[in-house]
């Protein structure tokens, strides 16, 4: 059995606004075995993107626990050893901002490993050079600035240098959806040939479920802070039980008529999607809900397994 | 073959930066008739949006330069007529929505008072502010807001940004347009409003018989909302076709290309990106743009540029493969 | 892939620099601003080889020649000691230059640096302490400073500089202030947090050379606000002392003999303009230039 890199338990994250309490992350449970990619899908205000950030440490957890390697590394990341910076990286969605317009290439490259003392000498050109060798980047690339390059190889920067410190886990925050489709393809394939040569373990967010078919180990579907449903990723998209992923699936745009035989009957999307500051009661998802039954608006439903490795947050199944 | 409202031909767009001037539109050629919802499908850079904004006029002049083409818009040059004149025409005839609603709104403005700015500009004549406010109710009525009135006193960032996007498209919608142009109107919302936004624009084009073009980089957005598809790469157009046609026989490499790419949910798994990068517009590849990129290029293909070659009912490829 | 293919540091430099010009060349005014002030420092440098009087710069004394208007001999006409203003205004560039350059260098990098820290830390105590001192600079009217210290102590140019650099210091610190807090919150700077790059490098490395521009264009705007209140402060007798050519003493020196002998007066508040014109084109230049491209 594989051993679980990364857990989360009944992870909160709560902002505390003027205008209300935002639950951005509202107890979530998942758990990640090494070398696998967890995909984890929502759309705006379903916490996605929180749950990465607490992940590294950009917050800190409202409640629940994060555990890596079976170390609690619940903290901000300045209260977190040096050394685990080494081992959890985070490749962020748009590359233009997470890279420093001022700062070359080399300079850029060069920063996670003079931080870990990683040089071998004082100047890290072999080193750099071997990192852009990694993203099939050319050489001469070293000393361009950001604006100099497209935005496909930007994010080729952005992951060389979260590879750069050999890490075994790393966030993959939306990596491609400000991208091309071609751009994505080759994207795409790097990190998954990338992740069998060192190992790695993803847990790979975005809004993408044509992308998470193809890449993912397992699925999460999140709304409004909660997880709604988990199941392997063949699983999930051959028998998706929730009626918010229903509701997902039905819309996104296919390119072939075979995509659209595996779409789940038309769940026309209604409603607008509820802020996280005024989370409905009850279920979170019942007020767009096509199939809501009366305690849907009451209980809060919990999670319940309907198959194999497959579990969802549904009163109609508990 | 209904006439065109929209004619494009032979557009030749340049830009003078640092370093040379840069090639972009290299001969476009564009049609769309009345009625027609018409697709442009491209990567980033390929020249859609300069398409359009030449279109509109408004290129920023310099260090952009019209060097040759044409723009006939019912007939008329647009490209000739004086900039004031054009106004009317933006105003009345075409009208446009972008891809950042949140960009297109003002924030200091309330919704009310930006709607009925527009509703007044474009009416020209000076209607008593009632009626400007029930103008503005209906259009924000016709894309399906819930209770427009509130609205009207809302600001742009108390909305999501699917109500802003359909706020948009009610600025578009009073001005009494007959063509519009939305340039990737989704790109910036989640796919269930994408989905709910895209069926109300397509209910209200149905109901008006009006022409669109909707450009992205979308190709399943392209399969499901329009008639007849254009892919452009690089400055040129390199196939046009029915819609249904394209996505069951497409038959330029760079469309072959772009339909593996994407993710199927059919789970095959990934296939491999067109290889190679978009060309540098200051020293653009001679002959055929995407020669260099193509895994059927032939000697031709570097010397010469491919014309339209017509492949069928009403299907163009610009590529010496199908040459007959 | 051999180090030759590699571009080198001076290859690079000289490009970065090419590609600069091109787009402030584009801009006439900036181009005029340029000319102007590469024109006046020519002229303070070399004052000594291209004044046609050097020495009238200097203690002189020519009766005989007192109170010229402008003539072949006299471009701009002499004062009332027989000296020749054109000469003296070429040597009262040098003291302005002088005045504004030291007074930047004093000023921009405390004021920077208390910026970066106080904008960084931006809702902390460190915040709080620099920004209300900061408030306290900035509240007191400038010139009520500079007069303030310059009447308690001895009145010369020197004396003068201190005076400006101590009202000048918080404009720096507030406009970096601004930057680095939006700035922190960057993805690149959490990027570079999250690696475990410590303060010094994330203040210095990934913030600043972002601010680098807006700073320099102000430097360029305010070297002719600085030359203006040095002038104000000769002008009130506290800056530059008489016999030495500063440009707003001549200003002071002549305006009694207004508006007969005009030209006493009248050219070297010229000069005066004309060194803050120069400035501020240039500075709006380097602003266009540093803006964000579009195509």
């Amino acid at each position: 059995m594989t051993e679980e890199i990364v857990i989360a338990k009944d992870l909160k994250k709560h902002f505390h606004t003027s205008r209300g309490t935002v639950k951005a992350v509202d107890g979530i449970n998942f758990s990640i075995p090494e070398g696998e990619m967890l995909g984890l899908v929502g759309e705006s205000g379903s916490g996605k993107s929180t749950v990465a950030y607490t992940i590294m440490g950009m917050y800190r957890p409202t409640a629940g626990e994060i555990h890596f390697r079976g170390q609690d590394i619940s903290r901000e990341a300045r209260k977190r050893p040096k050394a685990l910076k080494k081992e959890i990286q985070i490749v962020f969605q748009d590359p233009g901002s997470s890279l420093n317009p001022r700062r070359s290439i080399k300079q850029i490259l060069e920063l996670p490993l003079k931080v870990h003392g990683l040089l071998t000498n004082k100047s890290g050109t072999q080193q750099v050079e071997r990192l852009l060798e990694m993203v099939e980047l050319p050489l001469d690339y070293m000393y361009k600035y950001t604006e100099a390059i497209g935005g496909g190889e930007k994010q080729m920067v952005a992951i060389a240098r979260a590879l750069a410190t050999n890490p075994s886990f790393v966030v993959l925050d939306e990596p491609t959806s400000a991208l091309d489709v071609s751009v994505q393809a080759k994207i795409i394939n790097k990190l998954m040939q990338l992740q069998k040569e060192l190992k790695l373990t993803y847990l790979f967010i975005t809004h993408d479920l044509s992308l998470m078919r193809n890449v993912a180990t397992r699925v999460a579907i999140m709304y409004l802070g909660k997880i709604c449903e988990v199941a392997s990723a063949s699983e999930f998209f051959r028998n998706p039980v929730h009626p918010y992923t229903q509701m997902l699936l039905s819309s996104i745009p296919v390119v072939s008529e075979e995509e659209e035989q595996l779409k789940p009957k038309k769940v026309l999307s209604r409603g607008e999607i509820p802020s996280p500051v005024n989370v409905p009661p009850g279920c979170s998802f019942h007020l767009r809900c096509p199939v809501k039954k009366e305690f849907c608006s009451q209980d809060d439903p919990e999670m319940v397994t309907v198959g194999e490795d497959h579990i969802v947050r549904c009163h109609l199944f508990s | 073959m209904s006439e065109s409202l929209l004619e494009i031909k032979n557009l030749h767009v340049g830009f003078d930066i640092y370093g040379g001037h840069l090639k972009v539109l290299d001969g476009v050629n564009f049609a769309v008739g009345k009625g027609e919802k018409v697709g442009l499908v491209g990567e980033t850079g390929c020249g859609k949006t300069t398409t359009m904004k030449t279109v509109m006029r408004i290129l920023p002049i310099p260090p952009a330069k019209v060097r040759n083409g044409e723009v006939f818009y019912k007939g008329k040059n647009l490209l000739r007529v004086n900039l004031r004149k054009v106004r009317g025409v933006k105003g009345k005839g075409i009208s446009m929505i972008f891809q950042d609603p949140t960009a297109a709104l003002n924030p200091v403005f309330t919704i009310g008072r930006q709607l009925m700015d527009v509703v007044r500009y474009s009416t020209g004549a000076d209607r008593s502010g009632d009626k400007i406010r029930n103008r503005a109710i209906g259009a924000l009525k016709d894309v399906a807001m819930p209770d427009p009135e509130r609205i009207l006193s809302n600001y742009p960032i108390q909305l999501s940004g699917g109500m802003r996007q359909r706020i948009c498209i009610a600025m578009a919608l009073v001005t009494g347009w007959e063509f519009l142009i939305a340039d990737e109107p989704t790109t910036s919302l989640d796919v269930t409003i994408q989905d709910q936004v895209l069926r109300l624009l397509g209910n209200l084009i149905e109901e008006k018989g009006n022409s669109t073009i909707l450009i992205t980089h979308s190709l399943g957005i392209v399969r499901e909302w329009t008639d007849r598809v254009y892919v452009m790469y690089a400055g040129n157009m390199v196939e046009a076709s029915p819609t249904k046609e394209l996505f069951s026989k497409p038959l330029h490499p760079y469309t072959q290309g772009l339909m593996k790419a994407v993710p199927k949910l059919t789970g095959e798994g990934m296939a491999e990106g067109v290889t190679g990068r978009i060309p540098n517009y200051l020293t653009p590849p001679a002959g055929c743009r995407f020669h260099p990129r193509c895994p059927h290029v032939m000697p031709i293909c570097e010397k010469e540029r491919p014309p339209f070659f017509d492949v069928g009912d009403a299907h163009q490829v610009a590529c010496f493969l199908y040459k007959e | 892939m051999t180090q030759n293919s590699l571009p080198t540091f001076w290859s690079r430099k000289r490009e970065g620099f090419g590609r600069g010009w091109y787009k402030f060349s584009r801009n006439p005014l900036s181009m005029v601003g340029l000319s102007m002030i590469l024109l006046i420092a020519f002229l303070a440098v070399f004052a000594p080889f291209v004044s046609p009087y050097p020495k009238h710069a200097g203690v002189f004394v020519n009766f005989a020649e007192a109170s010229q208007p402008p003539s072949l001999r006299y471009l701009f006409g002499t004062d009332v000691f027989g000296r020749d203003i054109l000469s003296r205004i070429f040597f009262g560039f040098r003291f302005s230059l002088m005045m504004g350059a030291v007074v930047l260098c004093l000023v921009v990098p405390p004021g920077v640096i208390l910026g970066l820290i106080a904008g960084y830390f931006k809702g902390s105590w460190v915040d709080t302490v620099i920004m209300r001192i900061t408030d306290i600079f900035v509240a007191v009217p400038p010139l009520i400073l500079a007069l303030a210290i310059c009447s308690v102590l001895t009145p010369n140019i020197f004396n003068a500089m201190m005076a400006v650099s101590l009202m000048w210091w918080p404009w720096y610190c507030r406009l970096v202030y601004g930057l680095s807090s939006s700035l922190r919150n960057e993805f690149f700077v959490e990027a570079a947090e999250l690696t475990g790059a410590g303060r010094v490098h994330i203040l210095f490395k990934e913030i600043l050379p972002n601010c680098v521009s807006p700073i320099f264009t102000k430097m360029s705007l305010d070297m002719g606000w600085v030359m203006l209140i040095g002038a104000t402060l000769s002008f009130v007798g506290l800056g530059v002392q008489p016999p030495k050519p500063g440009l707003g003493t001549m200003v002071a020196d002549g305006r009694i003999y207004m508006p007969d002998q005009w030209w006493i007066t009248v050219f070297p508040a010229l000069a005066i303009m004309i060194v803050v014109l120069g400035f501020n084109l240039l500075g709006d230049g380097l602003r266009d230039l540093f803006a964000v491209e579009e195509v």
